[in-house]
């Protein structure tokens, strides 16, 4: 398998998109000769024409609105939020209409689209380019809110995306970007949109985690091994939908559950799933469902964002807070008795 | 831009009229053309339909069979000449104020209603009509007119969006970003303002200072127009003209008729705390049925068997209506679950068990 970034599948994902459906168009700021800021669209006015693969005025609002009204009339948009921040002024129409078109016409009217956000910080970005925005998203009904963490995945989750009947908000990960690792991108091995997956099977203590969190997660993982924890690492891939099954499943085996986000902890996804588990895994817990998350505080200056974000340390102080220690006795638990 | 270039975007200095508020027709420029005699005949007896459909939605209201009901009375020339001004291969995307606009259109009053009857959010198939459903937030729809009017564009199809807008509207962003997108793609979309005079309580003039509202189509690259806009030969005649102009690849274009929204914002409003009956009776004198009636009667288009016959047919379609909205409609309430995707999410397939289960123990 090939060696490629973030950045090259996503790019891969948008070219294999336009080449096999005509249907498909790629707009945004900057997105044409440019590539866009990240590079994403790198090329693909080139190969595949402006027609295909175009600049607009700037005004996220507009770019959205546009792509309702292209969606409605048979294409299937791609736009390009260039940054987190900036997709903020394209709220009303992604919460008021892009969600809701489908809805409000009884299934009439679908709109297939993607929305592209680069996301999330430690990328040393100045104010207002480091948000993690996830939750506005996943708390609006008839959005599907997708994060990826691999290359591969970048890529067919951003297929599948593409391809779906339902408006999808596709979060990337800023940090991830450049990051590299071996890709299927010919054959699928990818696991379906809608499914997590365990990026690292382990027997003491679940860590639930997308997008940029993944790849913390995953290094805790190994720092605990060190210890002699050995911890399962889940990756959510799609927060919405999302897949209760995996993750229940996953703390059933283990008994213990630390959410880890990069977002803001109050009223986020984190706090979602973290209620989600205790709610269905009450009588495997051994030990509260722990969350790691940012502050809640607004994105710290570029200097200053490793303290705000979670990193392999906190991750390992929460799951030393998982009561190995004081373990109580599980079959005392199963029976219910107080 | 060239100065003939601006001039040639700039809107007239003062409305367009065919027809003065006596109904004695007025020199209009050459560039609009009269419209076709016909086409008059018809938009009257729609204007006569759509402001007893109007009357009858408001005392539907207080029947308690509509939630609510934002009322066009007035506006009948803009609402009428909007719709004959499209083809069939036409979009329309409309706001809530434009229920008359609907049924001009020929959908199903009872369909155009359901928004506000309450029994789901858009009751007709878009598709179907291409009407998109009646919009709620501010000039959101001017955008998706655009997208869908560069849809039609890039598919080579010769069809036109057009978006009604009222005079508040044209202050959100929304709308001067759909300008700017239309004029840089050349989009055949027509932005139809009806300047009504009031966003819900706030007047004219403290919502723009701009010299007509037709103006802010200039700084897009916009060709403008404004046109009185309770003269239905004049609403029609550059509605028309707007429509062949986008049609024709030379882009988007922009009108703004002058015209007054006789009742208050909706029946929950109350009008008297922000105007005087003296303007509500001055813009009474400016009818536009009345003036096209007196206007095609002096032509010898209209006789009086004719006027009979419209009130007489407009009288049926209110009964019609009236008994159909009388009729209780039952909700199947699980089916809030089934239009949110395409696929519902098992989360929401749990949840609408939850529902069911509700349901049924308060049925046992």
């Amino acid at each position: 398998m090939p060696t490629v970034s973030m950045a090259q599948a996503l790019n891969t994902a948008l070219r294999d998109a336009l080449r096999d459906d005509e249907r498909v168009l790629i707009f945004g700021e900057d997105v044409g000769p440019l590539g866009g800021v990240f590079r994403i669209t790198d090329g693909l006015t080139r190969d595949f024409g402006e027609q295909r693969c175009f600049d607009t005025p700037l005004a996220e609002s507009g770019i959205v609105g546009l792509a309702v009204g292209l969606a409605m009339g048979g294409f299937r948009p791609v736009v390009e939020m260039q940054f987190d921040a900036f997709a903020y002024p394209a709220f009303e129409q992604i919460a008021s209409h892009v969600a809701k078109l489908r809805n409000r016409t009884r299934g009439r009217l679908a709109l297939p689209m993607v929305i592209r956000v680069p996301y999330g910080g430690g990328v040393g970005g100045v104010e207002h380019h480091c948000d993690s925005s996830e939750a506005y998203y996943a708390h609006t009904p008839g959005l599907k809110v997708v994060t990826p963490a691999t290359p591969e995945d970048a890529y067919w989750l951003l297929r599948d995306a593409v391809a779906d009947p339902d408006p999808v908000v596709f979060l990337e990960p800023k940090k991830l970007y450049w990051s590299k690792a071996e890709a299927g991108l010919e054959r699928r091995a990818a696991a379906p949109f809608g499914r997590a997956v365990v990026r690292r099977p382990g027997r003491d203590a679940t860590l639930v985690a997308y997008g940029p969190a993944v790849l913390v997660a995953m290094e805790a993982a190994t720092a605990a091994a060190e210890d002699g924890l050995d911890l399962e690492v889940v990756d959510l891939r799609t927060i919405v939908p999302f897949d209760d099954e995996t993750v229940v499943a996953s703390v059933r085996r283990t008994g213990r559950c630390v959410v880890v986000q990069e977002a803001q902890g109050f009223a986020g996804v984190g706090a979602e799933i973290a209620a989600r588990v205790q709610e269905r895994c009450f009588h495997s817990l051994a030990a509260p469902v722990l969350r790691v998350a940012g502050f809640d505080v607004p994105y710290p200056p570029p200097k200053l964002e490793h303290a705000h974000l979670p990193g392999v340390d906190r991750v390992l102080d929460a799951v030393e807070r998982l009561q190995f220690g004081d373990r109580p006795d599980v079959r005392h638990l199963s029976r219910g008795a107080a | 831009m060239s100065a003939k270039t601006v001039r040639g975007l700039l809107p007239s200095s003062a409305p367009i009229r065919f027809v003065d508020e006596s109904g004695s027709a007025v020199k209009a420029p050459a560039k609009y053309a009269a419209p076709p005699d016909e086409l008059l005949r018809a938009a009257y007896r729609w204007m006569v339909v759509g402001r007893r459909f109007d009357t009858q939605a408001t005392a539907l209201t207080k029947q308690g069979r509509l939630a609510v009901y934002p009322s066009s009375r007035g506006q009948e020339a803009c609402q009428v000449a909007g719709v004959l001004a499209l083809r069939e291969q036409d979009w329309l995307f409309p706001t809530y104020r434009d229920s008359v606009a609907l049924v001009a259109r020929g959908l199903d009053p009872v369909e155009v209603l359901t928004l506000l009857r309450g029994d789901w959010h858009c009751g007709y198939d878009p598709a179907a009509v291409r009407v998109a459903p009646q919009c709620t937030p501010l000039a959101t729809q001017v955008l998706h007119a655009t997208g869908m009017a560069e849809a039609m564009r890039r598919k080579g199809e010769d069809g036109v969006a057009m978006a009604f807008v009222g005079d508040g509207g044209t202050s959100e962003g929304d709308f001067h970003e759909a300008l700017n997108f239309a004029a840089v793609f050349k989009a055949p979309v027509v932005f139809f303002v009806q300047n009504n005079q009031y966003a819900i309580s706030v007047p004219l003039a403290r919502q723009s200072a701009a010299p007509a509202l037709a103006y802010k189509g200039v700084g897009y690259g916009v060709r403008s127009e404004q046109v009185d806009g309770n003269d239905l030969v004049a609403v029609l005649s550059v509605l028309r003209a707007a429509v062949e102009h986008a049609r024709g690849g030379r882009g988007p274009f922009l009108v703004e008729a002058h015209t007054y929204r006789m009742d208050a914002h909706t029946n929950a409003d109350d009008a008297g705390r922000y105007r005087d009956d003296e303007e509500v009776r001055r813009w009474s004198a400016a009818d536009p049925v009345r003036r096209l009636e007196t206007y095609l009667r002096g032509r010898g288009l209209l006789t009086g068997e004719d006027v009979e016959a419209a009130g007489v047919r407009a009288e049926s379609f209110a009964a019609d209506l009236r008994a159909r909205m009388n009729a209780d409609t039952e909700a199947d309430l699980l089916e809030i679950f089934d239009h949110v995707y395409a696929e519902p999410t098992p989360q929401l397939r749990e949840q609408r068990e939850l529902l069911r289960a509700e349901l049924n123990a308060q049925e046992s």
